[in-house]
């Protein structure tokens, strides 16, 4: 059944729910193996329920997500997971009662073919210094984004949700983390990725989507960027 | 003999013995109510009267299958805790999204049955249980004479305790439990099957709560009403301790174990309202208890 050709990642008409509040509207979109997409939108676009949808962490939800061909609407998070799916949160979900190590140690290896902890401390080696840190949180708010995507390196799920990974960060933080992404991309991982930055984003993408009202309305590479600067400041209001 | 404060030694001592006793029971139920609070957000009144189960199941299981104290210490728990399990999967998981007051009200609900059941078979005089033959006797100390069943009730308890709290602070499964407590939907979505280490999670209280109540059972004797007699000190323990904190459970369940037996000492008429008067003054000074952490 698995077709050659067939993306990585295949979401058709994807909908979900929060209570009475209806916050997708059918998407459609699709990740191919190794690619880096980003889902550009305004604040309250959807674009975070997506990634959560996709995850599984939003209870109401139909429609289709179909990832190495095999579908997940009917999975829970947790099988989800195991399929080879990460997600790094929004507000990155550094445990407070743990400590950097075990933060770093928490997720579990879903399949083979993680990175090791050496390869992560050479991606992040503030990660390494602060690994003795008592509390999670002690962090600081780049050093608990490093932490949050490194410690889904490690499980060896091949497809990467990060949602707004360079919010509230200082520049060089940012720089740091483009710089990850793309050796992530190298080393073969693929990753859908969610920013309001397209400066940003339009470091690391291959391809674009535009969210709105929880909807997919535009998409153009990264090639094709150039030329839809003018429409995206429209979407993005900015 | 000698005296201190004017009171004979053997009375002192025997007064702070039979306060480590009941604080090793305070401690290990707080325990157990601490574990499912903070994995669950259920306030389980139901633990007394699953400690009161153990104490049951260790007499049934002498009476009808002649197993006597040691494998009780380990079947009784597994039964009552399966009992818990059953609870959860039944009962308690469709009530993690309400107020506290549904689990209280369900889980105190679940109480009454259960020893309503139990008074309704075995009446509410309380039935014997024998010291197992291995733990007769006792120690003389010189200053005190120690029985050897009830050291180790204390080392005992100590052990399960401190072993708990290893698990819970120092190891990877008690990692996913703390960060599940902090955010379920997370670790989850990392892969781990929450509901089901939930579910465990409670059984695991419950069968802490029968552990206490076997250990228990040659001690105060087994009737339907030991575990309410318990629980509502229980509860001031936890309250004093702090809610959800897995240290504070035993740090204050022996602390207040042994204010307790030396109130009995040296001001008998306050023996029973101690343990109150601390947590209203703990309340005042300290809402979230002494090792809670604030909400």
């Amino acid at each position: 059944m698995l077709d050659v050709t067939s993306p990585l990642l295949a979401i058709k008409d994807l909908q979900a729910w929060y209570g009475e509040s209806h916050v997708l509207h059918g998407v459609n979109f699709d990740v191919r193996e190794g690619e880096v997409v980003t889902l550009l939108g305004r604040n309250g676009a959807g674009k975070t329920t997506t990634l959560k949808s996709i995850m599984g962490m939003v209870a109401q939800r139909s429609g289709s997500v179909r990832f190495e061909g095999r579908e997940l609407i009917g999975s829970a998070a947790n099988q989800i997971a195991r399929a080879g799916i990460a997600i790094c949160p929004e507000e990155r979900g550094i445990f407070a009662s743990l400590s950097v190590e075990e933060n770093l140690m928490l997720p579990p290896v879903v399949k083979p073919g993680g990175l090791s902890l050496e390869r992560i401390f050479d991606l992040f080696p503030n990660l390494k210094e602060r690994l003795s840190s008592s509390q999670g949180t002690k962090l600081s708010g780049g050093e608990q984004q490093m932490l949050a995507i490194g410690r889904i390196l490690r499980t060896g799920a091949r497809l990467l949700l990060l949602d707004e990974p360079t919010e509230g960060l200082a520049p060089v933080i940012i720089q740091q983390i483009g710089k990850t992404i793309r050796s992530l991309k190298e080393e073969g991982f693929t990753i859908l990725l969610v920013e309001q930055n397209f400066r940003f984003a339009s470091t690391v993408a291959d391809r674009y989507y535009v969210m709105e009202h929880g909807r997919i309305i535009d998409q153009f590479s990264n090639a094709e960027l150039d030329a839809n600067v003018e429409k995206l400041h429209d979407y993005l209001g900015v | 003999m000698f005296e201190i404060f004017g009171i004979p030694s053997n009375a002192l001592f025997g007064q702070l013995l039979i306060g480590l006793i009941n604080g090793s029971f305070y401690a290990l139920l707080s325990l157990g109510l601490a574990v499912i609070f903070g994995m669950l957000n259920i306030i389980n009144f139901s633990h007394g009267a699953q400690y009161m189960l153990g104490a049951f199941a260790a007499y049934l299981l002498l009476q009808y299958s002649g197993l006597g104290y040691w494998p009780a210490l380990i079947v009784a728990p597994i039964l009552v805790g399966i009992t818990g399990v059953l609870v959860e999967r039944l009962f308690l998981q469709w009530l993690y999204k309400l107020d506290h007051l549904y689990g209280l009200l369900l889980t105190f609900g679940l109480a009454l049955i259960f020893e309503g059941v139990t008074r309704n078979y075995f009446g509410s005089a309380g039935l014997p249980y024998t010291v197992p033959d291995s733990l007769r006797g006792g120690q003389n100390l010189g200053f005190m004479f120690l029985p050897n069943y009830r050291a180790w009730v204390i080392v005992a308890s100590l052990t399960i305790c401190f072993g708990t709290w290893f698990v819970i602070e120092r190891t990877r499964l008690g990692a996913y439990l703390r960060a599940a407590t902090e955010n379920p939907a997370l670790v989850r979505a990392f892969g781990i099957n929450v509901p089901l280490m939930i579910t465990l999670t409670y059984g695991f209280g419950v069968a802490l709560a029968a552990y206490a109540g076997v250990r228990a059972a040659p001690i105060y004797n087994v009737s339907p009403q030991m575990g309410s007699e318990l629980i509502i000190v229980v509860f001031a323990v936890v309250v004093i301790g702090g809610m959800g904190s897995i240290l504070g459970a035993i740090v204050t369940g022996f602390g207040l174990g042994v204010i307790e037996g030396l109130t009995k000492v040296f001001f008998p008429e306050a023996s029973n309202t101690m343990i109150f008067v601390i947590m209203a003054i703990v309340l005042l000074v300290r809402p979230a208890g002494l090792f809670g952490r604030r909400a």
